[in-house]
């Protein structure tokens, strides 16, 4: 029946679908799809001082990794990076977890306001967050730290955002304050999508909240999990405007905070007395592409795979 | 004995999730309430007491003076409006046309263009900016609202395509045949389609315009002009600029946090019923 109807429809040539499908593809391919394959092609270009291009083919690379100038710069900003993605893997989404967790329970006071409130730091501007946390961190106006003089640990107050061995993380942690929202409502979505049979099956056997919740619903979401690692992961590789607003371009103090888009930012762009370098640049993204990619790849062929076993 | 068990089990139940959840709505709130209260208050009163809402004594508009003197947030505001709802209709559009051909035409080549689609969902649009910005250049848009429109519609299109298509694949297919056999062309049955797609809209028109209202990187890179300066950038050069200032400081980031809390409070039911509809369809 499908097919007769296919065949019936090639007799003319299908221009709607032409018409249905062009805009939106031409649109990608230009603004997506082709700046992404210019900029890996650029990244095997160097400029000759002439103002011209040249192929250089793989000396970019061997350059940003070997380089001392450049390499130092670059496993540091790859080592941040990773630091500033175990933080968010490890802290917002098992808090994101925890909180779904509570509101999906049935008997809730207050479900609606617990989730509108919470879900509100996810809509504010990356920004506006990076400014309010910097304010009320701020020594000079002393908000933190007379928070922390009421439960009498004013003593373990300290510029953290000012400090090289605090400041990556405390950024880490705003991030987390604003983004856990994400986490959040995916694994609500999920949680409130099991079906109320197997969870009241489980109760009659006598089964614990925590059992039910460790035995039966969290299998049940781990598809779930494995949505949420990747997004964190794209989305911490991707970070730039967090650290650009609190620290700056040279992501201070000393570089510490420095993660790949604000390497990647600096490179192409440069920044006080260093040129833009576009060639570096591209490079820059091309390896940052290959990190992603690299993510990707394993969530596709390590664990989704596995999930759809599961579910069979 | 049983009493006890009975309380122990109550406490679990009904009152830990109150503390966890309220506790982590004060955190939520916290910084939001502070900066809000302390932009309504004198700067004395802003470092001596911070944590006590404005009162008669204290309180002062002038940090909102000194920031619609000295800038341009309504023009930024107007900015951030336009690139927001051109994209998102754009996106929209394009997208559901793309999802329907893809969802109800069977022509050689479909997955292979639906994959292709879906790649941006996975791949974030900047790490082809040095490239963006040379192709924005030489087509005279840098500086223009033009620019930013037609990247974060790109951005935008691949989830938008790959989540409408799984939910046009659900509108029963009698509907459409229906309509064929009444000689309504495709375009009007596509038409009839959309409607019934509406909930998975409303969640992925959410979802592209978050980031492209907070977005900073391409405002700050292709359209960093005072004239095209969105709420956001604006924001972020301004409060560079007033630092030391803190009423114009905390009025600044109050008067670029309002707008969207409002909304959000506004639309927040079905927001988060558009988020969560995905799971529950």
């Amino acid at each position: 029946m499908q097919q007769l109807s296919a065949k019936k429809r090639k007799k003319p040539f299908p221009t709607h679908i032409v018409v249905f499908l062009a805009p939106a593809t031409l649109l990608y391919t230009l603004f997506m799809i082709y700046p992404l394959l210019d900029s890996l092609r650029l990244s095997l270009f160097a400029p000759n001082g002439e103002g011209t291009e040249v192929f250089v083919g793989l000396q970019n690379y061997i350059t940003l990794l070997t380089d001392q100038m450049w390499s130092a710069r670059f496993w540091g900003a790859l080592r941040n990076n990773f630091i500033f993605f175990l933080i968010h893997m490890f802290v917002q989404n098992p808090v994101g977890l925890l909180l779904a967790a509570l509101l999906s329970r049935r008997a809730l006071f207050a479900r609606g306001t617990y989730r509108t409130v919470l879900f509100m730091p996810t809509m504010l501007s990356v920004v506006i967050v990076g400014f309010i946390w910097q304010l009320i961190l701020s020594p000079l106006w002393g908000v933190a730290e007379s928070i922390m003089g009421a439960v009498g640990i004013a003593d373990l107050f300290q510029p953290w955002l000012g400090l090289e061995s605090s400041a990556l993380v405390t950024l880490a942690l705003i991030s987390v304050w604003q983004f856990i929202g994400i986490p959040m409502m995916l694994f609500y979505a999920a949680l409130i999508s099991i079906p109320e049979e197997l969870i009241e099956a489980a109760r009659v056997d006598g089964a614990s909240n925590w059992t039910v919740f460790w035995r039966i619903k969290f299998p049940l979401i781990l598809p779930t999990v494995g949505i949420v690692a990747i997004l964190t992961y794209v989305g911490n590789f991707n970070a730039f405007d967090l650290i650009y607003t609190a620290q700056g371009a040279l992501a201070g103090p000393n570089f510490s905070t420095d993660i790949m888009g604000t390497f990647f930012y600096r490179t192409f762009f440069g920044f006080q007395l260093q040129l833009g370098n576009p060639t570096m640049g591209a490079t820059v993204a091309a390896m940052m592409f290959l990190i992603i990619l690299l993510g990707v790849v394993a969530y596709l062929f390590g664990w989704q795979r596995r999930m759809t076993v599961y579910e069979v | 004995m049983k009493k006890t068990h009975n309380r122990g089990y109550k406490f679990s139940q009904y009152v830990l999730p109150q503390i966890i959840l309220l506790a982590y709505t004060v955190l939520a709130l916290f910084p939001i309430v502070l900066i809000i209260q302390n932009s309504l208050k004198t700067r004395k009163a802003i470092f001596k007491a911070p944590l006590t809402p404005p009162l008669p004594g204290t309180f002062s508009l002038e940090g909102y003076q000194t920031v619609f003197e000295r800038s341009n947030f309504q023009l930024y505001f107007v900015n951030s409006l336009v690139v927001t709802v051109v994209s998102i209709l754009l996106v929209l559009f394009l997208g559901a046309m793309a999802a329907y051909a893809l969802a109800e035409y069977k022509f050689p080549g479909n997955t292979l263009l639906g994959l292709y689609l879906a790649l941006g969902i996975m791949i974030p649009i900047r790490l082809g900016t040095v490239s963006i910005l040379r192709l924005v250049v030489s087509m005279g848009l840098i500086d223009t609202l033009t620019a930013l429109i037609l990247v974060y519609s790109a951005q935008g299109l691949p989830l938008t395509i790959f989540v409408l298509q799984q939910f046009m694949q659900q509108v029963p297919r009698e509907l459409k045949e229906a309509a064929r056999i009444d000689g309504a062309s495709e375009y009007r049955i596509f038409g009839l389609v959309l409607p019934l797609v509406r909930p998975a809209v409303a969640t992925v028109a959410v979802f592209v315009m978050i980031p492209i209202w907070n977005d900073l990187w391409f405002p700050l890179i292709l359209a960093p002009g005072e004239k095209t300066r969105t709420v956001t950038y604006g924001a972020q050069q301004f409060l560079g600029q007033f630092v030391s200032d803190w009423n114009a400081v905390l009025s600044s980031l109050t008067l670029a946090m309002i707008p969207i809390l409002l909304l959000y409070i506004l639309f927040s039911r079905q927001l988060i019923r558009g988020i969560t509809a995905g799971a529950v369809k």
